[in-house]
């Protein structure tokens, strides 16, 4: 196991040197420039080449990069362009936010999901299965942020029982897990789960009818197990697989939804993103995607060392 | 005696009634449309969203806009100092005599010394708080100066690369920062720049409001600077959120999270006013036009045909497709500002006379004109690009102008504009539509039609070259006395209608939406805002 941890860690370097060289190859290639985040459309020129100088934007590509990468192996991700704040100070901040986001829409979504999943897979072919996969389609083919403005719409502007933005009274920054704060959780959570529930029901569905299919069921049948028991008994064979999926779901939502956190000005990574990619901000583009990206290798291989030690039949070397 | 204290007692509280809206009264949340709060160590970022909320509120300039009035242009007032005249045996150099008791919100004095230091911090690369970060958002705005010297305490000289009567316009950009409250910083920190961002969560300006909070990304709260040197604020308090997304900060309104909303969309509008909420709107110094390519290759180098494109636009038609929202734009400034000049050309719909002069020019129908236009599907200042540029296109086909859209990304527009129409980056375009601000001369004209300022020096994407437009620039740059000045500016706008230099389309009216218990606001012909002025009741 320590071996395969160590192997597993070694794997991230590569992947964090693609992830960093894509994102700022895909910057560079985009149209626009990023010193628009800083100086006015009306700057002459010479301002323009000294405030370029002044950020180093003047130096080749490979030098920019080289620069930018030894920083990040010093855990220094720069300052933002836009504001001179330093990229892993606003980073934190909405990585938290998001976090907070992203684990309350897990819990609905994949509580709901194992739910209707569960259900369906049981008693395949009923009208609770017809349900459960109806609900489970229309999650995912709904697009999260026009359900997001729909709820808006009827939980804020026509029935003001809910804040249709921000997070919290009077910021993220003083956030606490009351009433007055988790109502402005609510919305946001319960549009960005809907994704998740649908493909946690589909998957869980799949994989308990699958089970149920098999000859131990049959057997526990016979020896005259309960209902209960033997559901116990597909839930562990069941489970292996669902927490591979919500595990990628999971990663998902921690990588912060643009449209959702955008629709209720949730200040969380995916609006930090949608800011930066709007100024061309390349060093909070950059430093967000790398360490959500490594968020998302270190979540992978928590999901795989969970599912090893579940199911002992998954060997690793 | 008696009679008097009867008196008093009988008008004390009439009086105290009279003076409520003077006294501290609530605290307005405002969504703007930034998705940051806009810098806060006196140089803003954001454009003019930046100057109107963490810009003016906190800080105060040598000059300043009038905002006081909804029913005339903003001029330029008095600020941070009281009198101004330009040297006149030595036209570069500009004397500025300096209001006297006005103190910084950390307590230290406003004077000359002030006044250096805040130069220097974006002109002189060898001063210990020069910061590279504020020069970007300040020198392009005051292109001319490039120092200044103290005379005494309260005098101050400014000194121009060249004689610029523009420059008290453009002063209004920057922004007074206390010295002293930065060099007390300086102390805790390793260097200038993480002295300034220091500065910028704890910042001290001379301004009506005082930053009490700050969190990056989502909220700052002003609080009234009861010390403040002028009228002071009626509302105690300011909260400032960032909401880019138009929908969200109209649900927030209507939700009762905020109280004012900048840019609500203009299909929002109805419900707003149906929910009894007030929209404010009034021209601002903003052009939504189309800029024309002047190389030879260029149908637009033709005066002919620029006239007749100005003539077939239906205005009030693209009005009514904004509900309203924006202005009918016939020059760069609207009729009876100084600025206007009473151009012989007149800008309205005649497609039959536009018909004619394109005939003229040799387009019929078997013939027809193709135009190229770079456009934006969003942006900033860009009000609803898609929509308002397909409607001149069904426009102008009736008078046989076949128009064909370059659309590309906002930032990439950007860039293009300043590459001009003889770059690859045109694509071979005729005109490109990129809105700007017009307060400043320099801003609304100069950069435009001075041939000097040919990209990429500068805005005159056109390459537009023509010496009669030059001496016109150079006539206003020497007029210092503000009525000569505006007398210059005005034959230079003049002169560019009847050359129909850009084709005009719209103004945007800067439309906001308020709470009902939001009082006292004024809506000026400005892209700015006094926040002295609203309060809540």
């Amino acid at each position: 196991m320590f071996l395969y941890l160590v192997k597993r860690t070694i794997y991230a370097v590569p992947i964090a040197l693609a992830v960093g060289f894509v994102c700022f190859m895909l910057v560079q290639i985009a149209p626009g420039d990023p010193i628009n985040a800083i100086v006015p459309p009306d700057a002459s020129q010479e301002l323009l080449e000294q405030v370029r100088r002044d950020y180093g934007l003047d130096k080749p590509l490979p030098v920019q990069f080289g620069l930018w990468l030894m920083k990040v192996v010093q855990g220094d991700l720069g300052r933002s362009l836009a504001t001179g704040r330093p990229v892993w100070d606003d980073l934190s901040s909405a990585i938290g936010n998001t976090l907070t986001l992203a684990v309350a829409a897990s819990l609905i979504g994949f509580v709901l999901g194992c739910v209707l999943g569960g259900l369906a897979g049981t008693f395949r072919g009923s009208v609770l299965d017809r349900v459960a996969v109806t609900t489970a389609v229309a999650g995912v083919s709904v697009p999260h942020y026009w359900l997001g403005m729909v709820l808006v719409v009827i939980f804020s502007v026509q029935l003001n029982m809910l804040p249709a933005m921000g997070a919290g009274p009077g910021g993220s920054s003083d956030w606490a897990w009351d009433w007055e704060h988790l109502q402005h959780l609510v919305l946001p959570a319960v549009t960005l789960s809907v994704i998740p529930m649908g493909i946690v029901t589909r998957t869980v569905r799949g994989i308990v009818a699958e089970i149920m299919n098999q000859e131990f069921v049959t057997a526990l049948r016979g020896k005259g197990l309960t209902r209960m028991a033997i559901f116990l008994h597909v839930v562990k064979n069941a489970a292996p697989n669902a927490l591979a999926v919500m595990g990628l779901q999971l990663g998902y939502l921690m990588g912060g939804s643009i449209l959702v956190e955008t629709v209720f000005s949730w200040p969380g990574t995916g609006l930090l993103l949608n800011s930066a990619i709007f100024q061309r901000d390349l060093p909070v583009l950059q430093g967000t995607i790398l360490v959500l990206a490594m968020f998302f290798v270190a979540l992978n291989l928590c999901v795989d060392l969970v599912q090893t030690a579940l199911d002992p039949r998954i060997k690793r070397a | 005696m008696r009679l008097r204290h009867a008196l008093l007692a009988a008008l004390l509280p009439a009086a105290l009634l009279a003076a409520q809206p003077a006294a501290a009264q609530g605290t307005i949340r405002i969504g703007m449309t930034a998705a940051d709060i806009p810098l806060t160590h006196g140089q803003p970022d954001q454009g003019f969203e930046g100057n109107r909320f963490t810009g003016i509120p906190l800080y105060d300039g040598l000059t300043a806009w009038d905002l006081s009035s909804a029913d005339r242009a903003s001029t330029l007032i008095a600020g941070l100092a009281t009198e101004w005249a330009v040297d006149p045996n030595d036209r570069t150099r500009w004397v500025f005599r300096l209001r006297p008791g006005v103190k910084f919100h950390d307590g230290s004095d406003f004077n000359a010394d002030a006044v250096v230091w805040n130069v220097r911090k974006v002109l002189d690369r060898e001063a210990p708080h020069f910061d590279p970060r504020q020069v970007g958002v300040t020198a392009s705005r005051m292109p001319t100066l490039r120092r200044a010297e103290k005379i005494d305490d309260m005098t101050v000289a400014l000194f121009t690369s060249e004689p610029d009567s523009l420059l008290p316009i453009n002063l209004t950009n920057l922004f007074m920062a206390s010295p002293a409250h930065w060099e007390r910083l300086r102390g805790q920190h390793p260097n200038a720049e993480a002295t300034w961002n220091a500065f910028a969560a704890n910042p001290s300006g001379t301004g009506p409001f005082r930053l009490t909070r700050f969190v990056p990304r989502e909220r700052a709260e002003m609080t009234r600077n009861d010390n403040y040197w002028g009228e002071k604020a009626r509302a105690e308090r300011i909260v400032l959120l960032p909401i880019p997304e138009a929908n969200a900060r109209t649900a927030a309104l209507l939700s009762n999270q905020v109280d004012w909303i900048e840019a609500p969309a203009p299909d929002a509008v109805q419900q707003l006013r149906s929910r009894n909420m007030q929209i404010a709107t009034n021209p601002q110094p903003h052009v939504w036009p189309w800029q024309p390519c002047f190389l030879e290759t260029s149908p637009l180098r033709d005066v002919r045909v620029r006239r007749a494109i100005n003539l077939a636009i239906d205005r009030d038609g693209l009005r009514q497709l904004l509900n309203g929202m924006m202005q009918p734009a016939v020059g760069t400034v609207p009729p009876g500002h100084p600025w206007w000049g009473n151009p012989s050309f007149n800008i309205r719909t005649d497609k039959a006379e536009a018909r004619r002069l394109l005939a003229e020019a040799g387009y019929t129908p078997q013939r027809p004109l193709t135009l190229r236009v770079q456009i934006s599907a969003s942006g900033s200042g860009q009000m609803q690009p898609l929509p308002m540029n397909e409607f001149l296109q069904q426009d102008l086909r009736q008078v046989g102008v076949n128009v064909e859209f370059d659309v590309i990304e906002w930032n990439a527009l950007f860039t293009n504009w300043r590459n001009g129409c003889g770059h690859p980056s045109a694509r071979g375009a005729h005109a490109i539509n990129v809105s700007f601000a017009s307060m400043d001369p320099f801003f609304a004209m100069v950069r435009f039609w001075d041939s000097k300022m040919a990209a990429p020096t500068s805005n005159n994407w056109g390459m537009f070259n023509d010496p009669r437009f030059d001496r016109l620039v150079a006539e206003a740059r020497n007029a210092f006395e503000p009525a000569e000045r505006d007398a210059a500016l005005a034959r230079l706008h003049a002169a560019g209608v009847e050359e129909a230099l850009f084709i005009w389309i719209a103004h945007d009216v800067g439309p906001r939406a308020m709470s009902p218990r939001v009082r006292g606001h004024v809506q000026p012909r400005s892209w700015f805002v006094d926040l002295r002025l609203p309060y809540i009741q």
